[in-house]
């Protein structure tokens, strides 16, 4: 089953890096409840609340974005993606002003979480995005919120196609970034 | 934001023509080098006679020997910027330059009567050194730091320090064509010492600009 999965995600971001968005957006929707489960893990060990969790992993996924061309593809992606997982954990953690024992036990031992949820909501997001510039943060939010595809945003917003990818682009750099330096 | 919507953002911004990061370290030392180079043609100069005086197993020593550190930095750095790279294989070549650099420093004590040690180890102008270096050194530091920034290095501070190794090593080894004093002995303390002062420069910037 563990082979599988790599076998699985590998090929999918192997795909995703060549500009498969639904590739993309399989892996993400895969990796999601796996890390929710890895960080509820983690914050129990430490006795934070569980509250934060959602947070943790939206951070977790936005650096597996801007930080994706970081794993070798010939490499197994799995330890790449736990190694991201494991030091935004223990980034956050640390800005909360928790001591961190860490684990040494191994990833692998992360198992899916079968419960579905697919809809949990993190504020951390939401409040970096309002430090965002003008238009990146319109852009973001035209997506996130109203699902609305780049064509249709570049529409309502009276924007170039190349100029929304551009801003989407950078929008989601600057809170990768902002998630890095500030709570 | 609902983590489904977040996936939704995500996957709307493309992969597009990602440089890999040995490229874009390549890419960032460049400037830092030529900036480096032009420094050293107004303000030094190779030493008179370079060319004659090259194969003299010191001079050779001196600048072949940070030019091997430089070549083992490169990859050190590469690997300490990924979350998965495995930095020992090249800590165990960094280990074994070191040992050679020992060996040449006995070698240069069984050769050197001992009344000259201690003039050949202070040498002509090893403050000049100790200041050269680390300007030689400044750009490349920055060029590499600004390529790193692009990796995802577990540990910061480290990824730094590999960043001031590499611009020490190369600033060392520019700096050894210009520099009068040829023993082992100089080499082995002022050398060290700069690149050593480099690498600690490095690593706090790390700490603060490598995070992410």
């Amino acid at each position: 089953m563990r082979v599988d999965r790599e076998n699985e995600w590998s090929s999918l971001l192997r795909a995703a890096n060549a500009g498969d968005a639904l590739a993309y957006q399989r892996i993400l929707k895969q990796l999601a409840p796996v890390l929710r489960s890895y960080v509820r893990r983690w914050l129990a060990r430490s006795f934070v609340p569980d509250a934060d969790a959602e947070d943790i992993v939206q951070e977790i996924l936005l650096a597996i974005h801007t930080k994706r061309h970081t794993w070798i593809e010939t490499a197994p992606v799995a330890p790449w993606l736990f190694t991201i997982a494991r030091h935004k954990v223990i980034d956050a953690l640390r800005r909360r002003g928790r001591r961190i024992d860490v684990p040494i036990d191994d990833y692998a031992e992360t198992l899916t979480d079968n419960t579905e949820e697919p809809n949990l909501i993190g504020l951390y997001i939401d409040r970096h995005l309002e430090s965002l510039p003008g238009v990146q943060r319109k852009v973001v939010k035209a997506i996130a919120v109203s699902g609305a595809s780049i064509a249709e945003t570049a529409e309502s917003l009276a924007m170039t196609r190349g100029a929304v990818r551009v801003a989407l682009h950078r929008g989601l750099a600057a809170l990768a970034a902002r998630a890095a330096t500030k709570n | 934001m609902k983590t489904d919507d977040l996936i939704r953002v995500l996957a709307a911004d493309p992969e597009v023509g990602r440089t890999p990061l040995a490229l874009a370290l390549v890419y960032g030392l460049l400037p830092g080098i030529a900036v480096s180079l032009v420094l050293y043609a107004l303000l030094l100069g190779p030493r008179p006679h370079l060319l004659e005086l090259v194969m003299e197993p010191r001079i050779l020593f001196k600048i072949v020997y940070p030019l091997a550190l430089f070549a083992c930095a490169a990859p050190l750095a590469l690997q300490l910027a990924r979350p998965t790279g495995d930095p020992r294989p090249l800590l165990s070549v960094l280990l074994l330059l070191l040992l050679v650099l020992a060996a040449a420093v006995a070698a240069e004590l069984v050769v050197l009567p001992h009344e000259l040690w201690r003039v050949r180890l202070l040498g002509h102008n090893a403050l000049f050194c100790m200041v050269v270096i680390p300007s030689l050194a400044a750009a490349p530091l920055v060029g590499a730091l600004v390529a790193l920034q692009r990796g995802a290095p577990t540990n910061p501070t480290l990824a730094g320090a590999g960043a001031g190794l590499l611009a020490g090593a190369f600033a060392a080894g520019l700096y050894a064509t210009h520099c009068p004093d040829d023993s082992p002995l100089f080499v082995a303390t002022w050398y060290v010492l700069t690149i050593l002062i480099v690498m600690s420069v490095g690593a706090i910037a790390g700490s603060r600009f490598l995070r992410w």
